[in-house]
């Protein structure tokens, strides 16, 4: 599904991604772990395209194809979704018009037919009802106004009518409280399915036990440093990074003493 | 886009009526050319009958217009008043608008379409505007007539057809063409011209009372709902023809109506001066919703040619309990002059003032509104929304006043600019003036750049570049659309989509 070899990627000049090898199969649940402004971030937005992240090295394969040298819409309609840590507001733009409007985009580039509004209304109701997002939501302007934990659930919701190939997470858990973590992660599980993939960018081990991942890779500065099962993020949960860096790695040691803060 | 195509067309037109081609037109067709410099030898002062007055502004032109139109003596006289106080004017400065100075004597004054058979219908409409409509996602028959709105189609000045006016007529409505009206109702344009608008208000307005060559009027009496959208269509056709239309709207006690204009424009080479007039009266109890688009030819890419549009535009609302409301899409014209404005005379009067002006390239938009509070508990609500792209420059200028005898009353203004891109402008200069204790204008602005974020938030749903950003735009204006009839909010939305059309990317 996902093969990225020695991505190496800039903002502003500054080098934030410094070589990262990862390789996610169909149907695999992969999950990113690491200490704030490690670059987990920059690296969902260098794979959905972000014009402000510049790749300077490195490859990235979708599907087989290469996937940097397509626009962001069209790896969105080829089936790349990111979950934002921090969804942007469309002020008058209504989240249902929006919604509509993003999967006939989809829909059209993938030689579907567009819906209409009343199959798209019916398609909607049961989705608002899986990710238990208030109805009312649906009408608002994109984001405006949202709680915190209103727009990850709108981003889970878009996530299910759109039902994309990669999903990838970005924190979504973070500002949600139990019962939504609980029903944002049945959402998450609702979707996968052989075909699709999902990488989740958490900084809780809690999230994983919802969403059971098959794989866990720990970013410290820029680079992977470890990669393990899903015991590695208890193991996580249990000596923070630094514990993690304690064990030999050098870099991990560098990189956590430089930048990294258990959180 | 079309240019090749509107050249070619204008070509052909102007073969028919060969006095309206000019030597700049840069046609390389001879023979044409030949015609033009043989017809113009000969002048009008033999061939009258041209439908063209000759170049330039004196008394005599202003009265071959009124003589032309078999016009009344009261109508020769107001002309000939304004065209004195107008040589007695200077053209304004004030706005922040940057122009070459107009030669006004180089410029025609009049000029009608040749008269071809009486329309039957709406199919004889040249095609070439139909197109301009079918771009825009509006056939003008189908969806206007259909839609139940009465349709005057105006181009070049002169009405060549009216639709629905029967049924109008049995409701006792008026409404056709401002020249039938000088001949079918003098007692009403007597009554009502010029007292809204009057001819010494400023440069444009005495220049448009002196020469305008037609317009629309339309009247309706106490008590009647107007049960359909009036609707006008401008277009500017005849090259280098200064424009001059004049509308009044008056709607007597307790009556409604709603009028649309919509203004395209194919290309030009061509500066084109356009200043038009419309004044609105409206008595107790009674409602005029006006609302435009405008889409005049903005000028090329560089900057060269599109219409410079000076117009001046102004409700009275005379009664108590009446309201005007103004709601204008301005996506056109290189200058945009414009401050369509309510004096709220009468007690618990309302005004209000929705406008989006977008400037793309290297357009110039002055505009914003003038709302003047003279009754008691008068109310009125400016919703401005301004979008710059490119090198456009984007000024709202508004005036609220408050009078002495305007106890309680109320201003609420929001004025909000986007920009796209880094070389364009928006400025805002809200004037306000209270004279009374008890009244209050409130004002609030905001500037933002559309955002990288928004754009890439779209994105990365599968939404385009281009519908991303008219997504985008269109959400800003939601507020201004909502206050258009239905098909019209439709029609604007496009039409922002099409003006920026490669303003971002
Ligand atoms: N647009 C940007 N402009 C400037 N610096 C940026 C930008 N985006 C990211 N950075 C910097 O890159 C580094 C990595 O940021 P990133 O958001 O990828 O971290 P993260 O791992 O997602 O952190 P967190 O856990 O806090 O979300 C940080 O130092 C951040 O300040
Ligand atoms: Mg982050």
């Amino acid at each position: 599904m996902l093969e990225i070899r020695d991505l190496h990627a800039t903002v502003e000049g500054k080098e934030i991604l410094r070589g990262i090898d990862l390789a996610v199969k169909v149907g695999e649940v992969h999950a990113i772990m690491g200490p704030n402004g490690s670059g987990k971030s920059t690296l969902a937005q260098v794979l959905a395209g972000h014009p402000a992240y510049v790749v300077t090295k490195g490859e990235v394969l979708y599907q087989g194809k290469n996937l940097l040298e397509l626009q962001p819409e069209e790896r969105a309609q080829r089936g790349i979704f990111l979950a934002f840590q921090y969804p942007v507001e469309i002020p008058g733009v209504s989240n249902s018009y929006f919604l509509k409007a993003a999967l006939n985009a989809v829909r059209k580039a993938q030689g579907l037919e567009e819906l209409d509004a009343i199959d798209f209304l019916e398609l909607v109701k049961d989705k608002v009802k899986l990710v238990e997002l208030p109805e009312a939501l649906l009408h608002r302007p994109v984001n405006e106004g949202f709680s915190g934990g209103e727009k990850k659930r709108n981003e889970i919701f878009q996530l299910a009518v759109l039902e994309p190939r990669l999903a990838i997470l970005d924190e979504t858990d973070s500002g949600l409280d139990i019962d939504a973590l609980r029903i944002v992660s049945q959402g998450v599980n609702r979707l996968r399915r052989p075909g699709n993939s999902v990488l989740v960018v958490t900084h809780y081990q809690r999230l994983l036990n919802y969403i059971v991942p098959d794989c866990v890779h720990v970013l410290v500065n820029g680079r992977i440093v470890r990669s393990g099962s899903k015991e590695l993020a208890l193991e996580l949960e249990e000596k923070g990074y630094d514990g993690i860096a304690d064990e030999g790695d050098e870099t991990v040691a560098e990189a956590a003493q430089g930048e990294a803060r258990v959180v | 886009m079309r240019q090749g195509q509107d050249a070619m067309d204008d070509a052909t037109n102007a073969s028919s009526i060969p006095v309206m081609m000019d030597d700049r037109d840069g046609s390389s067709d001879d023979v044409i050319e030949d015609r033009v410099q043989q017809e113009y030898q000969w002048g009008w002062s033999t061939e009258i009958e041209a439908d063209l007055a000759p170049k330039g502004l004196n008394e005599n032109i202003v009265r071959f217009i009124s003589e032309k139109k078999g016009e009344p003596e009261f109508m020769l006289q107001w002309r000939l008043k304004a065209y004195r106080h107008w040589l007695t004017m200077r053209e304004p400065s004030w706005a922040n608008v940057k122009y070459p100075p107009i030669d006004y004597q180089d410029a025609y004054y009049y000029a009608a379409p040749k008269k071809k058979a009486e329309l039957q219908s709406l199919d004889e409409v040249d095609p070439e505007l139909i197109r301009t409509f079918d771009k825009l996602g509006i056939p003008l028959e189908e969806q206007k007539v259909l839609a139940g709105v009465a349709v005057d189609a105006v181009f070049d000045s002169v009405s060549v057809a009216t639709t629905f006016k029967s049924k109008l007529a049995e409701m006792g409505v008026v409404f056709g063409s401002f020249s039938e009206a000088v001949h079918n109702h003098p007692d009403l344009i007597r009554k009502y011209l010029g007292t809204v608008v009057p001819y010494t208000d400023n440069f444009f307005a005495a220049l448009n009372s002196a020469v305008f060559s037609d317009g629309s009027f339309c009247y309706v009496p106490k008590g009647v709902r107007c049960p359909m959208e009036l609707s006008t269509y401008f277009r500017i056709n005849a090259q280098n023809t200064g424009q001059f239309e004049r509308t009044l709207i008056v709607a007597d006690e307790g009556a409604y109506v709603s009028y649309l204009e919509g203004c395209t424009a194919p290309m030009r080479d061509e500066n084109q001066l356009h200043a038009a007039v419309v004044e609105l009266v409206a008595m107790d109890n009674a409602e005029i919703k006006y609302s435009t688009v405008q889409n005049w030819y903005p000028g090329d890419k560089d900057g060269k040619g599109g219409i410079y549009n000076f117009v001046t535009k102004r409700g009275a609302c005379r009664g108590v309990n009446s309201k005007i409301s103004w709601t204008q899409v301005e996506t056109g014209s290189a200058i945009t002059w414009k401050y369509p404005g309510c004096i709220l005379q009468g007690d618990n009067s309302v005004g209000e003032f929705y406008s989006v002006a977008l400037t793309n390239n290297w357009q110039q938009a002055d505009t914003g509104t003038k709302m003047i509070h003279l009754g008691k508990n008068t109310r009125s609500t400016i919703v401005s929304k301004g979008i710059s792209a490119g090198q456009g420059q984007n000024t709202y200028r508004g005036l609220v006043q408050m009078m002495k005898g305007a106890t309680n009353a109320r201003n609420f203004t929001q004025c909000d600019s986007m920009l796209i891109g880094d070389k364009c402008g928006a400025h805002t200069f809200p004037y306000i003036e209270v004279r009374n204790s008890t009244a209050q204008a409130e004002h609030e602005a905001s500037t933002s750049k559309i955002g990288e974020d928004q754009i890439f938030y779209c994105k990365q749903r599968g939404i385009g570049l281009e519908d991303a950003v008219s997504m985008i735009v269109n959400g800003f204006c939601k507020e201004v659309f909502r206050e258009l009839p239905m098909e019209f909010a439709v029609e604007a939305q496009k039409l922002l989509g099409v003006s920026l059309e490669g303003s971002v990317g």
